[in-house]
This record gives structure tokens, sequence and C-alpha cells, in this order.
């Protein structure tokens, strides 16, 4: 438990967008409603060059949202220190109004894979990634928020619920949480739930930031529905109307909208962040 | 029974080797096919990384070449830190194993060029040299230490590489012929370029880069290159900001 939380300002309840480098003349000239913007934080792990200039305008006219993708909080092994160090850095001359990363492992031993794995809900999970948020949180000196993964199967060793996991996580070490609600779609339809439950079980409370974004549809060999955690399609209405749902309970966050793979351009990008503004817009009172 | 990261991770990268047990899907069967997913995701996301990273490799195998390569590489050679911007260093080396490849000698150099490209493209931000830092006299000149600029990169090559990288990016660029080039990446602003090097001026720069005096680094280009052009080579490393002003600043994130 981090025992005295430096205070930043909060990321803006207004919609966000992932940046993308081939936005920035776009983004800059004409945001419509997008208030802040996220980044991947090893995007801008170089020493120079183009990234770190465009992060430097960046930070002068927008909130910042580092999102790491590369920590594997949910890791066997030790965090790596050097890592954990380059973030700090990162954080230290960015000045995000927020930092987060994945309930998820993404380095085996010396190796990166590049993918954001699931992990088995069970007493020693816990009490890893709980002692791992911790020193995560001593280092960098603030909160961090961790987001909820997509699943396409799950552990028949899991004794927690996902819900009960991170309510769990949050009690041991004051984290945030970061609801994406394309996950929790996502997630619900691999698995077989309903999605309001998931919502409805959910600590609402920790609850900092949400991410809307788009996936893929595809079936198992049994001819199963599977959807696909691919960022790379407008938000479906589904997924709104969950955002929608959600709003409801927590009142307005920040909503990220995602979109990471065949990146479209600007205006379709921007009129997805309008839509997020107006699925926050009831919400304000 | 538990699913080791260890086991996960071999799945994985190797399509041979089993599922875990105990990965279920959705009914309670396994989830074989589902763990496909990330598979997939890793292999392909990896696949592609290297497709951005090694531009002219991609362009002279053509993708469809390209895919299983690169493939092969990273599975053998999954990255080592989660910079990607760093990943595929020993692409180079890998290339040059690879026996399908071998009548093409040229596309181990064509791979470190995609690589000190992207080097150049990351590296830290620094300020070139400026002309009037040397007009002062002979023997202040001749003991003047100079530095490179974070984002040059050199590359020696027995290849014309230079002209490689230009037949295939740049429109109406000549086809190659057949001499050995060393080629010069700097980045003045934002966006690394190459340039054919005069003979001579890859030792140059090294002696320079190393912190040698600008008479010590001439008599090594001019050992290594008897008829090496000072005049050229200076010219190409100023209009093309290959020279910093001062001694390289450590980068914002490694100070």
């Amino acid at each position: 438990m981090l025992d005295t939380p430096p205070r930043f300002d909060p990321l803006p309840a207004a919609p966000g967008v992932g940046y993308k480098p081939q936005h920035y003349s776009d983004l800059m000239a004409d945001p419509g409603p997008v208030a802040w913007i996220e980044i991947h934080a090893e995007n801008y792990m170089g020493d120079g060059g183009r990234p770190i200039a465009q992060l430097r305008h960046l930070t002068e006219r927008f909130a910042l949202s580092v999102h790491g993708v590369g920590l594997s909080i949910g890791g066997d092994g030790p965090l790596d220190g050097a890592h954990l160090e380059r973030l700090k850095r990162l954080i230290e001359w960015s000045k995000p109004a927020s930092f987060s990363e994945h309930l998820a492992w993404s380095t085996h031993g010396a190796e990166f894979l590049n993918d954001l794995l699931p992990l088995p809900y069970t007493d020693d999970t816990l009490t890893r990634v709980a002692d791992h948020i911790d020193q995560v949180q001593h280092t960098l000196g603030r909160r961090m928020l961790l987001e909820n993964p997509s699943s396409y199967l799950r552990f028949a060793q899991s004794t927690w619920s996902e819900t009960d996991f991170l309510s769990e996580l949050v009690r041991r070490t004051g984290c945030g949480l970061l609801l994406d609600v394309n996950n929790v779609f996502v997630s619900a339809s691999n698995l077989g739930y309903r999605p309001r439950d998931y919502i409805d079980a959910y600590p609402l409370d920790a609850v900092s930031e949400i991410h809307v974004g788009g996936h893929d549809e595809d079936h198992d060999a049994q001819g199963n529905p599977l959807l696909i955690d691919s960022h790379g399609t407008p938000v479906v209405d589904l997924v709104w109307a969950l955002l929608d749902y959600t709003l409801a309970k927590t009142g307005p966050k920040p909503v990220l909208v995602e979109w990471d793979n065949d990146v479209p351009p600007w205006p379709t990008l921007r009129s997805e962040a309008a839509r997020a503004a107006r699925h926050l817009a009831p919400t304000v009172r | 029974m538990t699913v080791e990261q260890s086991q996960f991770r071999a799945a994985l990268l190797d399509p041979l080797q089993p599922v875990p047990d105990d990965l279920l899907g959705p009914d309670g069967r396994p989830g074989t096919d589902r763990f496909s997913v990330y598979r997939n995701t890793v292999t392909v996301s990896l696949r592609d990384a290297l497709g951005v990273a090694f531009p002219l490799v991609a362009k002279l195998i053509g993708p469809r070449n390209f895919r299983p390569l690169a493939l092969d590489y990273a599975r053998a050679h999954p990255p080592t830190s989660p910079l990607m911007m760093h990943y595929g260093a020993s692409f180079p080396e890998y290339l040059a194993g690879v026996a399908a490849l071998s009548h093409i000698g040229y596309l181990p150099d064509c791979a470190r060029l995609d690589l000190a490209m992207r080097r150049s493209y990351h590296a830290a931000d620094a300020t070139p040299l400026s002309q009037a830092r040397l007009a002062i006299d002979t023997p202040g000149l001749m003991a003047l230490r100079l530095a490179l600029m974070p984002a040059t990169q050199v590359i020696r090559s027995q290849w014309p590489l230079h002209d490689i990288w230009a037949f295939n990016f740049v429109p109406d660029a000549p086809k190659p012929r057949a001499v050995a080039q060393d080629v010069l990446i700097t980045r003045p602003e934002f966006d690394p370029a190459p340039h054919p090097l005069p003979p001579g001026g890859a030792a140059w720069l090294d002696a320079l880069g190393r912190g040698q005096p600008f008479g010590a680094a001439h008599d090594a280009a001019v050992a290594d290159t008897p008829g090496f052009d000072l005049a050229q080579t200076l010219a190409l490393a100023l209009s093309t900001s290959a020279l910093a002003d001062a001694p390289p600043q450590k980068g914002l994130m490694n100070e």
C-alpha cells in the first residue's frame, strides 16, 4: 500500500484517444472533443528524435496517460528493474496524469513475447501481482491503474473470479483500475457470461479510466463465437451500450478510444471520440 | 495441476509443442484452438514488427519470402527487451546463416542498413557542428577533437549498399554498379537518410568518433585509403550534419 499518494491532476472525464504518430498534425490542428491522449510507454523510451519531440509538444496541449505494455506485472519472475527505471524516467519528464498497466504477463526469463498473456486467478498469483504492484507504486511514487484483460480461455486452476481478484488487488495495494469495457465484452462472449453481470460485480469505485475499442469476430473449432481484441475497427453498438451501463453507475469518467491496427484517418478516430463525448454527456450532473 | 508460464511460453513459439492442459473454453472443453489466438498474436506481431523494421530486406526478397523467414527468426530469437524499437539486432547475422539466401550476398548488409536507419531515428538529439568551429589555425585544427552526432551511423560494405537502397526507394535511381560502398546515415532533423561515403571516409569518421583529434583521424583515413579526399568527405559530413558541436550528451532515457 502506498503511504502518501502524491497528487497529480487526474485525467479529465472527457474523451481521449490512443495516440498514433500519423495523426500528429491533424490532432494538433483539429482535436475535436479530444481532451487527453494515451501513449504506449515503450514507444517513447528511445533517446530522442521525432517520437520524443512529438510527445513534448503533445503534453503542452493535452493531458497524458502513459499506458505500459511491457512491464509483465503478472510474470512469474521478478519485475525487470531496468525497465521500471525507464518508466520512472519517462514519467518524470512527461508528467502524465495517469500511469496504467495490464493484469497480464509478457516476459519470460529474458524474453519479451510482445503480447498480453493470461493468468490463472489463484492465491499465489494474487500475492505475486500485489507484490509487483507495490513495487511499481513505490518506485514510481504514485498510484497505478490496472487494466482487466481480454480473455480467450480460462484456467481450470483458477479459484477467484476476475472481479473478486481485482477487488482484492485494489484492497491490498491501493491501486486504481482501468476498466476496458471492450475487454469485458470480448471476455464475456468468449467465456460464456453476461457482460453486465461482470460490471455489476466489478469494484467500480476504483475505476479512474475506461477504454473502448473495436474487436473482430471469429469462431472456434466447435463453432462457438470467438471474439478477438484486435483494436482495428470501430467500437460496436453493444460495447457502447455496455459503456452507457457502466457510466450510469460510475458517473463521468475519462473514456479512451483505442485503435491500434489498420489505423484510420484522423476524422474517423475523431468521430469515434465525438461518439464517446455523446455517451458521456448524459452522465454529467 | 497448474499451468506454468514456461509451458505456456514453450507452446506459444513452437507449434509442435502441446498446448498446456487445464486451459479451457467456455463449455469446459480443452481450449486448444483458443490457445492458438495467443500463438497467432505473438508470432504475427513479431513477424510484422520485423517487416516494418527491415523495409529494404522485405522489399528485396518480397513479402512472400520475408514472412516465413521473419517467422522462423522470431521463433528462434524472440525479443529480449520490451523496447520493440530495438528488436532484430541479430537479424543481419541470422540472414548470413540462411543457406537458401546465400545467393543474395548483400542481404545481411542491407539488414545492417535497415537496423542503422532505425537506430539513427531513435538516437539522442544534439546540436550539429557549425563550420565556424573549423575556421582556426592549422595546429589548432589538427588538435581539435570532434564528435559524431548520436544519430550518425556508418556501415562499411563490400557491396554497392547505398545504390541498392536508392534503387529500391528513390524514384529513377540508377541500377547499382558492382562497387564497394561505405554508407553514412545522418538525421539532420527527424528523418534519417543514407549517403555514399567517399573511400576512407568510414575510417575517418570512426577515428573521430573514438575521440581522435582531427589530424590523427586524417592520418587514419589515409592509412586506410591512400587517396583519401578530406575536403570532399568533410563537406559531406558538414552538409549532412554528421558531426556534433560538442561531445555527445547522454540520451533522455540513459542519463
